[in-house]
């Protein structure tokens, strides 16, 4: 569907917070620019294939480099020899970890218990004596030609004398259990203990209990990890790669020894982010290889290499009990999360956060006994990845409340409707929703999109209909004093140029900024050039990650076009007399009572007075103190986005086979800056999870990953994904500019648990397992309830 | 480097003669001998479909053939699929006009895979459309969109 289906709802206003104060949520019947579906302004150049992605970019005499990764998931390394790899001709450098000036990666997480204060988790670069898992980076390999640098890998000798390791996160959590790392392996916890639960249970007319397990997902972005390194005519390390993280360049900095200033990263276009190129992943081996060389490098990782070792999305045991009163009321809710980390910490410790924030989901539950652990393994690393802890527990809760519902003969739609939360209401963690929830109204949305139910092909297939709804933050965590910065400035002609480091991951990112920058100077679109993903060249707008660029970086466009507004307005002001709450600006021109005057002289008479035809916005995040194990705060997130998604399907009963019919997501955009952009987030991501529904699973045994290309690891294909209608309500009540919320990861929560749902009506059983493959689904028919996953 | 087979190959309309070894791919030597970057490198076995591009009008993964192979051929990527003037031509203006494009990674071979698809002239309906890309993945769109552009692009061709 288009921009003309989108639905406008409307919300009361409320206090903001004070960060806000600038920020003025318009009207959108006043929007000209702001709410139409434009085509991206980036689209043109991807559809001629003339886009230059981080991989495309060669230098004349550039060197290759790739990495020695560990064949085995525990071991020492006893032995590292480089002398045949060296004789191969071509090849220029192999390096180990003492070749890198700072061979460690810092992750610091406050509030957690690996040693008693704050977490200080580290990793090497290149393993030097120990290696965690299968496809950890042992050494560098840097030659002049690719053959001879597939050559030369094969032919660095590592010799690994195999250790104990453990592989299941509650036998690494057991006594005794082989230690990963010497500090234990318990990486992380988050307690909340919310109201008074033992009374909530005492005093429930029905308790439903449910065991839960998700996969190991992999973003299976289409772009595998690239990037080109050089050194320019300053010394400066440049590093054009593939990433959602610009200010990756201090960490190269750090680990090179060198001023944080002596680095810069560029974020060409990305093809596809997902939050797998948060973390570094060529960066700090281009940067090392350059470095060491003095010559251009280029690095590009296989898919076979991205399947095996980059971080990927947290497999999860979720345990749930809820209490409810025989009117549908919730009570009480205890949930219990165990998540795999793998070999590293990375983001697993804020990941888990996430997941403890949003465990009781969009509803309001005043008694919460929650415990949630990530424990080492020697698995392959997890990390951030789209939703990021927050989706895998909708598929708990959701199945709760489906329980509930069947249990008390409420229909899905009126249970969700009966606890959903609303402004005021406080979360279990202890942060108040300050917002407009439309949770209600997207219910009725997917209801009254989706019409009546399909009719079953055949004798033996059954048809059913799920639903589920969610609740994702946008912005980050508030304690990380996140701001974003960006410059615009009129050139003499009139068109304009908006510099922000945001790098573009394939959402539109750079576009909407485009369009934010239309609406308040006026300026056509096709006359604004974004100058975005450079963090040498560009005021830093911090990581496209965690749904935060329009919220940040959205806003200090806002910021910056607000001033440079009111700056040329007062100059027209003094230079015609009329007052300048008397001006606006139009294309082309100011207009006012008297003759007004056109852009370029209004430019001009800005230059004649000292006055910036150029403004600079900075935006900082709503703040709050860190939190500590036992959670509890009155603000964790800047703010909340709501949705609801409905899922037509059909399965064989012969084979388990599941066939989507139909699926409608409504969301809460707060204000769709571009609708179709905001469209286009809401059916990828759905894409996306019916993928982790049905489809997709790293499969690692023994430590082993045996995922070794999309051979093996599915992801939809146009034929796997029915026709998505995206239904975008707008509140105007978002933190972010013109009242829009983040949009990027919300819609990935619901569609595992609405397939699920939709299971449940066709056959009266779900798999509480994922992904609901064929054999799984086959396990529910008769109707048994199935909701304890089976062992292994 | 590795000792090279003399290969003449027609790209978009311009003839390119260049040595290469024996062993590399139709697509390694359109990226890094040709200079030609739009077909993409996403698994290198066949799977994604984003180094699709035509060799004498026939749809092929250019990872899994050996540039060897295809020496005298004529072969078009999707930055061949432009109007002599340099403006897009009517399958990437649908693309573009239908937000067929999110991070634009898979759309080279998709529009590949949709000319394909339309060279025959029949039209085709939204399931046979989805169809004619199952050799294609899309991480970001789910599809709908690059269905939208295909639709529109028979339509504006009378179909």
């Amino acid at each position: 569907m288009t921009g003309e289906g989108a639905e406008a709802a409307k919300g009361a206003k409320g206090a903001r917070p004070d960060a806000l104060a600038g920020i003025r949520t318009s009207k959108r019947d006043e929007l000209r620019v702001v709410g139409q579906p434009l085509p991206r302004h980036d689209q043109a150049e991807k559809v001629a294939g003339s886009t230059r992605y981080a991989g495309d970019l060669a230098f004349a005499s550039m060197l290759h480099a790739r990495l020695v990764r560990s064949p085995v998931p525990s071991a020492r390394i006893t032995a590292r020899d480089a002398s045949a790899a060296l004789a191969v001709p071509g090849v220029v450098s192999v390096l180990f970890g003492e070749d890198v000036p700072r061979n460690v990666i810092w992750v610091d997480v406050p509030g957690q218990t690996v040693e008693v204060a704050a977490l200080k988790a580290s990793m090497e670069v290149l393993a030097t004596d120990r290696v965690r898992f299968h496809g950890e980076p042992v050494a560098l390999v840097i030659a002049d030609n690719q053959d001879a640098l597939a050559e030369a890998c094969d032919l660095v000798a590592v010799d690994y004398e195999e250790l104990p390791a453990v592989f299941e996160p509650d036998q690494a959590l057991a006594d005794g259990a082989p230690a990963v790392h010497a500090e234990g392996n318990l990486l992380s916890e988050w307690d909340i203990d919310h109201g008074d639960v033992d009374a909530a249970f005492a005093a429930a007319d029905v308790v439903v209990e449910g065991s839960y397990q998700t996969q190991t997902v992999d973003h299976a972005y289409l772009e595998p990890e690239a990037g080109v390194g050089w050194l320019d005519d300053d010394g400066v390390l440049n590093l054009r790669v593939a990433t959602q993280v610009v200010e990756h360049y201090r960490d190269v900095a750090r680990i090179l020894g060198i001023p944080e200033a002596r680095v810069r990263v560029i974020a060409p276009y990305v093809g596809g982010g997902f939050g797998g190129k948060e973390d570094m992943t060529v960066e700090p081996y281009l940067g090392l290889a350059v470095w060491r060389t003095r010559r251009p490098v280029r690095m590009q990782w296989t898919r076979q290499e991205s399947l095996l070792a980059r971080p990927k999305r947290h497999r999860m045991r979720l345990r749930y009990r809820t209490a409810a009163t025989r009117e549908g009321k919730l009570l009480g809710q205890e949930v219990d999360i165990t998540a795999d980390s793998g070999a590293y910490a990375y983001l697993s410790a804020l990941v888990l956060l996430y997941s403890a924030v949003h465990a009781c989901g969009p509803y309001q539950v005043s008694n919460v006994r929650l415990r949630a652990r990530c424990a080492y393994t020697n698995n392959p690393p997890t990390s951030a990845f789209r939703g990021f802890g927050g989706m895998q527990v909708v598929f708990g809760y959701e199945a709760q409340m489906d329980l509930l519902a069947r249990e008390l003969g409420l229909a899905p739609a009126e249970i969700r409707k009966r606890n959903a939360l609303a402004r005021g209401d406080v979360l279990p963690v202890g942060q108040a929703i300050e917002t407009e929830v439309l949770l209600a109204q997207t219910i009725d949305a997917v209801l009254g999109r989706a019409g009546g139910k399909p009719r079953a092909s055949g004798p033996r297939k059954v048809v059913g209909r799920g639903l589920a709804c969610n609740i994702q933050s946008y912005g980050r965590l508030v304690w990380l004093n996140d701001s974003a910065a960006a410059w615009v400035g009129f050139q003499l002609d009139g068109s304009l140029s908006v510099r922000c480091a945001v790098p573009d991951i394939g959402g539109g990112q750079a576009s909407s900024l485009a369009q934010i920058a239309a609406e308040i100077l006026a300026v056509p679109m096709d006359q604004i050039t974004v100058h975005f993903g450079d963090s040498a060249l560009n005021p830093l707008a911090g990581t496209t990650t965690a749904t935060r660029q329009l919220l940040m970086s959205g806003n200090a466009v806002y910021a910056a076009c607000v001033l440079l507004r009111e700056g040329v307005l007062a100059a027209v002001a003094a230079a015609t007399g009329e007052p300048a709450d008397s001006l606006r600006l139009e294309e082309g021109r100011i207009s006012g009572p008297a003759a007004g005057m056109r852009l370029q002289d209004a430019l001009l008479a800005c230059r004649k007075r000292n006055v910036p035809i150029e403004a600079l916005g900075t935006f900082f995040g709503p703040k709050g103190r860190p939190v500590v194990k036992g959670l509890h705060a009155d603000r964790v997130f800047p703010d909340f986005t709501f949705g609801t998604h409905l899922c037509d399907l059909e399965v064989d009963l012969d084979t388990g086979q599941v066939k989507l019919l139909g699926y409608v997501a409504a969301h809460d955009a707060g204000r769709a800056i571009n609708p179709r952009s905001v469209q286009g987030q809401i059916t990828g991501a759905v894409a996306q999870g019916l993928g982790m529904a049905l489809l997709e699973e790293v499969v690692v045994a023994d430590g082993m990953n045996q995922t070794g290309g999309f051979f093996q690891y599915l992801i939809p294909t146009a034929t796997d994904v029915p026709e998505i209608d995206a239904v975008v309500l707008e509140s105007g009540e978002g933190m972010g500019p013109f009242g829009a919320r983040g949009i990027g990861e919300p819609p990935i929560g619901p569609p595992a648990a609405a397939v699920a749902s939709a299971i449940q009506d066709a056959l009266g059983a779900r798999p509480a397992r994922l992904p609901m493959t064929p054999e799984r689904v086959l396990e529910c028919v008769g109707g048994h309830q199935r909701l304890t996953p089976a062992a292994g | 480097m590795t000792a090279g087979v003399a290969l003449t190959l027609t790209v978009n309309g311009r003839e390119v003669s260049a040595a290469a070894a024996a062993h590399l791919t139709l697509l390694r030597w359109l990226r890094d001998v040709a200079g030609v970057t739009d077909p993409k490198y996403g698994c290198g076995e066949g799977i994604c479909g984003s180094c699709t591009v035509l060799v004498d009008g026939q749809p092929v993964s250019s990872c899994l053939v050996l540039a060897a192979q295809v020496d005298g051929a004529t072969v078009t990527t999707a930055a061949g699929l432009l109007e002599a003037d340099g403006s897009l031509g009517p399958l990437q203006r649908a693309f573009h006009e239908k937000h067929a494009a999110q991070c634009g990674f898979c759309t080279p071979g998709m529009l590949i895979a949709a000319a394909a698809a339309l060279a025959d002239g029949r039209r085709r309906s939204r399931p046979e459309i989805r169809e004619e890309l199952h050799g294609n993945l899309c991480r970001c769109t789910g599809y709908g969109p690059i269905v939208d552009a295909i639709e529109m692009a028979q339509e504006e061709a009378g179909r």
